[in-house]
C-alpha cells in the first residue's frame, strides 16, 4: 500500500497539491507552537511528496483535536535559494515536511 | 528519589551527582520540574504505574542502531526489500519485526549521485526505533542550526567529504516522517552475508554525516 494512504488520518482537508507543484511557504508570524521552521518561511519550492494527512500539531499541542487533518508535504527547496550566500553546488536541496495550511500555490 | 544511597569510594571519577550531597542549587529546571510533577499526578490518578515507566524507559534504553543496521543489511541483499523500503520504510521495517509504532519511515537512499543528511532544526526527531536514542551533537544547536545551512562543512568536520557533482540533499525532519538514510554499499561487499553486511552499517551512516565502513 502507497505510505501516504496507510499512514492518513481522517477525516482529513482535502489535498491542494501533488508532486511537482510549485509552492510559496506563507510567512505568517503568530504566537502559539508552530511546526514550520523559521527560515523557510517565504521561499517557494517544489512538492516532493504527499506524506498523507495527520492531526494538526499546531492544534494538538493545546489539547485541541487536530481534525481535520492536514495534509502534509515533502517540499524541496533549492539551497541556493535559501540562503543567497549558500557556498554549495546549485543542485544542493533541503526537504522540509510542510502542512497545507502553511503554502499557498506559486 | 530524595534520599538513595550506596557505598561507593571517592575519586571515582562518575558524573551522577554525589547522593550525600544535596543536588545542586537550580539544577532542576523549569521543564523537569513539570516533568516530575505532571508524572506523579498522572501515577497518583493510576493512568500508569511506575513500572509502566521504568518498562518504558527500559524499552528506549533497549533500542540500538543495529536494528537500523538489520534493515539497512537486507535491504542491500534484496532489490524487492529495498524497493518496498522506499515506497513504505514503516511497513517493510516491520516485515523484519522492526515495530515502528506510530513513527511514519521515510527512507532516503544515497547514490553515486546523492548523499542524504537528516537532520531536526525545530527539536530532536530522530528514528528512534531503528536507532536508539540520538547522539548529543544531533540535540546540539549547532548542528540543528548548521547542518542546514552549510551542509557540507558539517559534514567535511564529520571527515565525509562530498565531491560538488554529488548533491547533498538535507532533510529537516519537522512533522510526521521519521528518516533514515541507506547508505551505498561499499566496494568490496560482494561477497559478505547480511550478517557480515550489518556490521559495516554504523549509526552516523543512517543519519547521513558518514558512510557506511569498509569492509576488511
Amino acid at each position: 500500500m502507497k505510505a501516504a494512504e496507510s499512514w492518513s488520518v481522517a477525516p482529513a482537508e482535502e489535498p491542494r497539491f501533488a508532486a511537482g507543484d510549485r509552492v510559496a511557504v506563507r510567512r505568517f508570524d503568530v504566537p502559539g507552537h508552530l511546526r514550520a521552521p523559521w527560515y523557510i518561511r517565504g521561499h517557494a519550492g517544489i512538492v516532493e511528496r504527499f506524506c498523507g494527512s495527520f492531526r494538526n500539531p499546531e492544534e494538538l499541542a493545546y489539547n485541541r483535536s487536530g481534525l481535520p487533518a492536514q495534509p502534509l508535504y515533502r517540499v524541496r527547496f533549492r539551497q541556493r535559494e535559501v540562503w543567497p550566500d549558500y557556498a554549495g553546488p546549485e543542485a544542493d536541496t533541503v526537504d522540509i515536511e510542510i502542512y497545507q495550511h502553511w503554502l499557498d500555490p506559486a | 528519589m530524595a534520599t538513595h544511597e550506596h557505598d561507593h569510594g571517592h575519586d571515582h571519577g562518575h558524573d551522577h551527582a554525589h547522593p550525600t550531597l544535596p543536588d545542586e542549587a537550580g539544577s532542576r529546571g523549569y521543564y523537569q520540574r513539570m516533568e516530575i510533577a505532571v508524572r506523579e499526578l498522572l501515577l497518583a490518578q493510576g493512568v500508569f504505574t511506575a513500572d509502566d515507566v521504568r518498562r518504558t524507559v527500559e524499552d528506549m534504553d533497549a533500542r540500538s542502531p543495529a536494528g537500523g543496521a538489520r534493515v539497512v543489511a537486507r535491504a542491500w541483499s534484496d532489490p524487492a526489500f529495498k524497493a518496498r523500503l522506499l515506497e513504505n520504510g514503516t511497513t517493510a521495517c516491520e516485515e523484519l519485526g522492526v515495530g515502528m509504532g506510530p513513527t511514519k519511515l521515510v527512507v532516503v537512499e544515497n547514490t553515486p549521485e546523492v548523499h542524504n543528511l537528516v537532520v531536526c532544526t525545530l527539536c530532536s526527531c530522530y528514528p528512534r526505533m531503528l536507532l536508539g536514542l540520538p547522539p548529543d551533537w544531533y540535540k546540539s544547536r549547532d548542528y540543528r542550526s548548521r547542518a542546514v545551512r552549510e551542509p557540507r562543512a558539517v559534514l567535511a568536520e564529520f571527515g565525509t567529504a562530498v565531491p560538488d557533482d554529488v548533491t547533498v540533499r538535507v532533510h529537516d525532519s519537522t512533522a510526521d516522517m521519521r528518516y533514515l538514510v541507506l547508505p551505498e554499499r561499499p566496494a568490496g561487499s560482494e561477497g559478505l552475508s547480511e550478517l557480515q553486511l550489518a556490521d559495516l552499517i554504523t549509526r552516523d551512516s543512517m543519519i547521513g554525516v558518514a558512510k557506511a565502513r569498509q569492509p576488511g
